[in-house]
């Protein structure tokens, strides 16, 4: 029992007489010695010297002792991976061991070496491990996998382990089954293959449940998380797991619960939306919410955090339930704050016990808690009108108190109710004036000018308040100098006769000495307005004002609905995606939206897109443009000439021309370019001479009239500008010289000028992901468009969309991150290299019929599609090659022209093509066949697009 | 998950450091004291993120224990889990001390080995840790059955309670604690009240015992009304509560309680807490506090406090301590009381007064005078006055209904356990506003 001895060793000289301890004969010894080594090691002195002395000891009976070791291995064999292989043997020695729990020991611990060398030796043992008869040894297998994918996962996929990991999920044993969803979790969160995905189907669902019942309460904890990621198939199946997932509401671990009504919460997302169901489940939810209230102050906070958003997203829940969330005096402050925001909203029938709270709250002690209180008296005024007399008297008594923070706290409230109610309360204001001169904060100050200015007309010395202000206008913050100029314009308006001077002050002050140019801009428009047309100054600045809405204080709906699938996380509780606070490109969300639905209340009726696209990783740095300004000009000019879409960034001219003559001149670019375009010898030699885009371009580009080879789809709008915060985003795809383009139009609708943009792609069918990034010409001001083409890859994450073509972008701004969605064009992934051979030249195999035959006649559909332009076989023809439909051979049966068709798209799956052509009919009929039968429907709308549309 | 799991002292010199997970390095170990420990202000979360690593900590008397991790994890979990890891603690060694730490810190590493595994919290219990982590270290020469025995305990389906307990005489002990909170507002008006409830129980059963626990929950006693007698319902008016929430112990099947609202399960051996629950209606509030608070001038204060006590006059109540809070500026106390021995306590600015016991349907007083120092400062917040008291009944009304014990397997039946039941309330916060 005086093993804290061992801590106070800090004699010089001390590793040599380890040394000679742990070389000793004596067991007692060493073990004393190891047990001093370990106490270092935790201070954070450096042992690492004694690796081999400690090594040495590793030979025992003694686990004790042996556990020991592991842990001194454990923390420096990265540092000496030569001598660590020393352990190699013995770890492999004791995962044959007969003693389970040996075995466990020796797996558990190599999986925490992370040294390649040993890495290669646990391969063997963890295989064996994973088929242990005893299922302690095999649960601390399973997340020895998970250990292996974090050192080297190409690893872990090549050794099958993710297939041992998965057969797991049936085993008898709850706790083994527990970790294997742990460890697959955890696989699929960080992992961008496909291979390491986590599919969950009905039959995994089932098992998971059955093992929930029996399983540890972390084991619960684990299977409900991944639960939670299930999407189920119809509303019955969602149903379903959320009555088998209920019962876990009334478990003693808090994250238990927290898990379980994250499951419910999604749960019922999945169920109609007005159901009896979900009326009975939210009613089951508030006690257990009620009772996490009553547990250790640190799962109170987590589970405020929590209620907060369960609170917004479904304010009936807590409805009755206030009462709970009144503060008590001894809570830590983390808890007292917290209460404030979970507050369910207050009504007419329970505002005055509220009020009555908040005032006592208002004369606490802690500012924070003080100040949410003050405002959250004025929230009440602001949301239930029947009380905003009372809440007004409230801040008044407030006010008395001379407390200063809480005066300017109930100023800024007070201006907002204000706002909300004008023409009622202003016979406070006189109260207000007098407390004039304690106001130090800038929000105080600006939200007194803004009642001065607006009651103008009513308070007798305005002008000498607000002449008060105007001494020290430089000193004063940005907020508060628009405010005093806002201010005293509007006095004048109200009073000119005796304030020409005060508004000529303002406005030179403003003007001509003030350096923000927001604040001079201000000024130059009041002065215009006032000078040119004083009427028309009335309208605009004594318009009348839009109401305010009450709902200040909430998370934005699509960050809202995102952060309900991660509740209990982290992200929960500090109210932000994980993105913004979890490291690693590899992060990948996992289905983290809420099912949107459509009127109907149908689940998942129309696939709908608007749902939010969680972000990838953190928003990508926006490249500085190096592009000096005439290149770019030249670049628009050529483009306009040619009436091409030339694009000016260097990456495009870098495909389009040798790079020798990339920094040439105007005039050389255009010869460069023109040379490659007529086909020229030198400049496209870099590009595959089999391009079958360039034959088919070049007719048109001598025409002049088109500005790419395949069809484009028109410009759509994706992102509308009321959802972006003024930004509209419009696009479409693109095919060019062989590289795969977004093109965009970004239009500020807003106020303000617009810069740092940024763009991301969520995992989606294809791997397309963004080749470079967003180059916008910034600032965007406003009114002003800017047309931007985006070069993309086609290896980036890959996961299976629904629907398929859904392409789920992120864009950022200096405002905010904004999410939409598109659709992507099938014809975009269509290859240049989707000729099929007809026959093999060497082998005289007839590849085209011989795959063809080779696909199931199930795979086959049918379809009639127009040919509105009744073309003939050949212009079809040409016209499909041009968007990499291939015609393979061509037949004359029975009158009809009978094209056989291939394409392949990026990610390597061929479909072939039958096209019967019935002379001067204005239908043909198409007949796809593919091994993949989820394209078909793109690929039949991709026909009668391109022969419709070329 | 959770990444690195540290204990401080309190002065921020690192105990015990596990790390878990290669993304956690030794510099989180110094931010997490920087940061927080030696924070100039008090940190206002028990969540911190520093550089994109979130730290998780809890402090227990003087000593930090913190949870790492740079991933999005469970936040509900990692605070479970230190609660547990300190239960754990404290089975094995007593009191969380610096002392006690550093005395344990081979057992400690060896039990952290154990329950968390690559940040994953394995079986926590521990009644089974103690079967193959002693500090004596595991006998080398466990026979083969005696260690699958271990395994498949840790592993499986109860993994709270291992096979093979002998008792001579079968005996329960069962205990319902309760913390009755109360928030009063100096007119009388309940502001909120509630009553946490604990069912705390010794089993010393031989075998794998099969319980069933029943209450006078209301639910229940609704479903299966028809079989009651109904008049005994009518008659005590009171006879059944309704309970809000309650949370069980992990051997309680859930899943059984949630469709025949019936508690059965296998107990663990020795003391666990079966049960927690929380209600909220028809609470009998043992004592009233009526305080009266007089601001005479700027120098004086005049308080008054009556206590009523509001039980059955047979039953005594117990450890009765009134905190009269004074303001900061207080520079003497003059305190009058009938009964009970009252002091003014400067370093704690309070007036405490103390009863050793006091019976049901009584009243008790106390005044006192309060000179202030005149004081420019701002106005004094008026903390409530709070209490303490143990009574020897439960005030939410609940009541044991039965405990069914069947073992088929060995032959001893409901009849020869012995069982013991008792009521203890104390108060919870019961705090009165003046």
């Amino acid at each position: 029992m005086t093993d804290s001895k061992y801590f106070t060793t800090t004699k010089k000289g001390e590793i040599f007489e380890l040394k000679g301890e742990l070389n000793s004969d004596k067991k007692e010894k060493k073990k004393e010695a190891v047990k001093k080594v370990i106490a270092s090691m935790t201070v954070g002195k450096d042992v690492s010297a004694l690796f081999p002395d400690v090594v040495n000891c590793m030979q025992t009976d003694n686990l004790e002792l042996k556990k020991l070791v592991y842990l001194y291995l454990m923390n420096y064999a990265k540092s000496q991976p030569d001598m660590a292989i020393m352990a190699v043997n013995t770890f492999v020695k004791d995962c044959e061991d007969t003693n389970p729990l040996i075995r466990a020991l020796a797996v558990r611990t190599m999986g925490c070496i992370r040294v390649d060398k040993i890495t290669e030796y646990l391969c063997e043992p963890l295989r064996k491990c994973l088929k242990d008869e005893d299922p302690y040894v095999r649960k601390t297998a399973a997340v020895c996998v998970a250990k292996l994918h974090d050192i080297n996962a190409q690893l872990v996929e090549d050794q099958g382990f993710l297939d041992q990991l998965r057969e797991l999920l049936s085993d008898s044993n709850p706790m083994v089954v527990a970790n294997a969803v742990a460890a697959l979790s955890e696989i699929s969160d960080t992992s961008p293959s496909p291979a390491a995905q986590m599919e969950m189907n009905q039959q995994t669902i089932n098992k998971l449940l059955a093992a929930l019942n029996e399983c540890t309460e972390w084991g619960q904890i684990f299977i409900l998380d991944a639960l939670s990621n299930y999407v189920p198939k119809d509303d019955r199946e969602a149903q379903s797991i959320c009555e088998r997932v209920t019962p876990r509401l009334a478990h003693s671990n808090a994250g238990v619960v927290l898990s379980a009504v994250k499951v419910l919460m999604k749960g019922m997302e999945y169920v109609g939306m007005e159901t009896e169901f979900v009326t009975t489940l939210q009613k089951k939810l508030a006690p257990p919410l009620v009772t996490l209230l009553s547990s250790e102050p640190e799962v109170q906070y987590v589970a405020l955090r929590n209620i907060n958003l369960i609170v917004q997203k479904r304010p009936d829940i807590l409805k009755h339930e206030m009462k709970v969330f009144f503060v008590k005096y001894n809570d830590p402050i983390y808890v007292k704050l917290e209460n404030w925001t979970s507050y369910p909203s207050a009504t007419q029938e329970n505002i005055a016990q509220v009020l009555a709270e908040l005032k006592e709250y208002a004369t606490e002690v802690d500012v924070d808690f003080v100040r949410k209180s003050v405002r959250a008296i004025g929230r009440c005024a602001i949301k239930v009108e029947q009380a905003a007399e009372r809440c007004v008297s409230t801040l008044l008594d407030l006010i008395q108190t001379k407390v200063n923070y809480v005066v300017q706290e109930a100023i800024v409230v007070i201006k907002d109710i204000f706002r909300k109610y004008p023409n009622k309360y202003e016979s406070i204001i006189s109260t207000l004036c007098e407390n004039l001169e304690s106001l130090d904060e800038p929000d105080a100050r600006a939200s007194m000018i803004w009642i001065v200015g607006e009651y103008a007309e009513r308070i007798d010395n305005a002008d000498e308040l607000l002449e008060s202000f105007l001494e020290g206008f430089h000193d004063e913050s940005t907020q508060v100098q628009l405010q005093l100029l806002t201010a005293i314009v509007k006095l004048f308006l109200k009073k000119p006769t005796e304030t020409q001077e005060l508004v000529q002050q303002v406005l030179s002050l403003a003007t001509q000495d003030s350096d923000n140019p927001d604040l001079r801009d201000r000024g130059y428009i009041y002065w215009r307005l006032l000078s040119t047309d004083p009427a028309a100054a009335k309208e605009v600045v004594l318009a009348e004002k839009p109401l305010i809405s009450s709902e200040t204080d909430r998370l934005e709906p699509t960050l809202l609905d995102e952060l309900i699938c991660y509740i209990a996380s982290l992200a929960s509780v500090y109210h932000k995606p994980p993105s913004a606070f979890v490291e690693g490109q590899a992060l990948v969300v996992r289905r983290t939206q809420l099912p949107v639905r459509s009127a109907s209340g149908e689940p998942g009726a129309t696939g709908a897109t608007e749902s939010p696209v969680p972000q990838q990783a953190q928003p990508v740095q926006q490249q500085q443009s190096v592009i000096p300004s005439h290149d770019t000009a030249m670049g628009d000019l050529l483009g306009d000439l040619l009436s091409m879409d030339l694009n000016p960034q260097p990456q495009q001219q870098m495909s389009m021309t040798p790079a020798p003559q990339q920094d040439m001149g105007g005039m050389d670019l255009l010869g460069g370019g023109l040379d490659s375009l007529l086909g020229g010898p030198s400049p496209v030699a870099g590009m595959p001479a089999s391009q079958a885009s360039m034959g088919g371009g070049l007719g048109d580009i001598l025409g002049l009239g088109i500005s790419s080879t395949t069809y484009v789809p028109p410009k759509q709008v994706w992102l509308p500008a009321p959802k972006a915060k003024g930004l509209e985003v419009s696009g479409t795809f693109s095919i060019r010289q062989n590289v795969r383009y977004m093109d965009l139009t970004l239009k500020n609708n807003a106020m303000a000028p617009m810069g740092d943009f940024a763009i991301q792609f969520n995992k989606n069918s294809f791997g397309l992901s963004p080749a470079s990034a967003l180059q916008v010409p910034s600032p965007l001001s406003p009114g002003q468009t800017a047309d931007v083409t985006l070069p993309l890859g086609t290896n980036g994450p890959v996961q299976k969309m629904d629907p398929l073509m859904n392409l789920q972008v992120a864009m950022k701004n200096n405002i905010d991150v904004f999410y939409f969605s598109c659709l992507i064009p099938i014809h975009l992934l269509f290859t240049e290299d989707g000729q099929m051979e007809y026959a093999n030249q060497t082998s005289d195999r007839k590849v085209f019929l011989a795959t063809w035959k080779d696909i199931p006649d199930s795979n086959e559909v049918q379809k009639e599609i127009a040919n509105p332009n009744q073309l003939d076989p050949k212009g079809i023809s040409d016209k499909l090659q041009q968007s990499f439909i291939f015609t393979i051979a061509q037949r004359n049966v029975d009158g009809r022209d009978m094209l056989y068709q291939s394409l392949k798209l990026t990610n390597g799956i061929w479909v072939l093509a039958e096209l019967k052509i019935q002379p001067r009919s204005p239908t043909m009929t198409l007949s796809l066949k593919t091994r993949a039968l989820d394209v078909i429907p793109q690929v039949q709308q991709a026909y009668e697009l391109i022969i419709a549309n070329m | 998950m959770i990444g690195g799991l540290f204990i401080y002292n309190h002065k921020g010199e690192v105990l015990i450091s596990r790390v878990y997970r290669d993304d956690i390095g030794r510099n989180a170990v110094d931010a997490f004291r920087v940061n927080v420990i030696h924070a100039r202000q008090q940190v206002r979360s028990p969540v911190t993120n520093i550089a994109r690593t979130s730290f998780f900590h809890i402090k227990r008397s003087n000593i930090w224990l913190a949870c790492v991790t740079k991933q999005n994890v469970n936040a509900g979990l990692v605070f479970e889990f230190l609660n547990k890891m300190v239960e754990v603690m404290q089975s094995y060694f007593g009191k969380i001390s610096e002392d006690n730490i550093k005395n344990n810190f081979v057992l400690i590493y060896e039990l952290l080995d154990e329950i968390l595994d690559f940040g994953y919290p394995q079986n926590a219990d521990t009644s089974i840790l103690k079967t193959f982590i002693t500090q004596t270290g595991i006998k080398a020469q466990v026979t083969k059955e005696e260690q699958s025995q271990i395994t498949s305990q840790v592993t499986g389906q109860i993994s709270w309670r291992r096979e093979g307990i002998k008792y001579r005489r079968n005996e329960l002990f069962l205990d319902v604690l309760e913390n009755v909170n109360l928030l009063m507002s100096p007119q009388g008006q309940v502001l909120s009240a509630h009553v946490a409830g604990r069912i705390v129980m010794k089993s010393y059963l031989s075998g794998m015992p099969e319980c069933k626990f029943g209450i006078n929950d209301k639910l229940v006693l609704d479903k299966s009304g028809r079989s009651d007698d109904p008049s005994k319902v009518s008659a005590t008016g009171k006879s059944s509560i309704a309970i809000d929430d309650c949370t069980f112990h992990q051997c309680v099947r859930l899943s059984k309680f949630e469709t025949e609202h019936s508690i059965s399960f296998i107990p663990p051996d020795g003391e666990y807490e079966l049960m927690r629950y929380r209600t909220t209606k028809d609470i009998s509030l043992p004592f009233r506090v009526i305080p009266l608070v007089r601001e005479v001038g700027r120098t004086k204060m005049e308080v008054k406090v009556v206590i009523k006590s509001n039980f059955k006059p047979s039953l005594l109540a117990q450890k009765i301590e009134v905190r009269i809070p004074t303001p900061l500026n207080t520079s003497g106390v003059q305190v009058i009381c009938m009964k009970g021995k009252a002091k003014y306590k400067a370093s704690e600015n309070a007036i405490v007064w103390k009863l050793k016991r006091m019976g049901g349907m009584k009243e008790s007083q106390i005044s006192a005078e309060i000179e202030l120092l005149p004081s420019d400062k701002k106005k004094w917040s008026r903390p409530p006055i709070s209490m303490n008291f143990e009574v020897p009944f439960a005030p939410s009304g609940l009541k044991v209904r039965y405990l069914k014990v069947f073992e088929p397997k060995l032959n001893y039946s409901d009849h020869d356990v012995i069982k013991w039941v008792r009521y203890i309330g104390r108060s919870g916060l019961y705090e009165t506003r003046c």
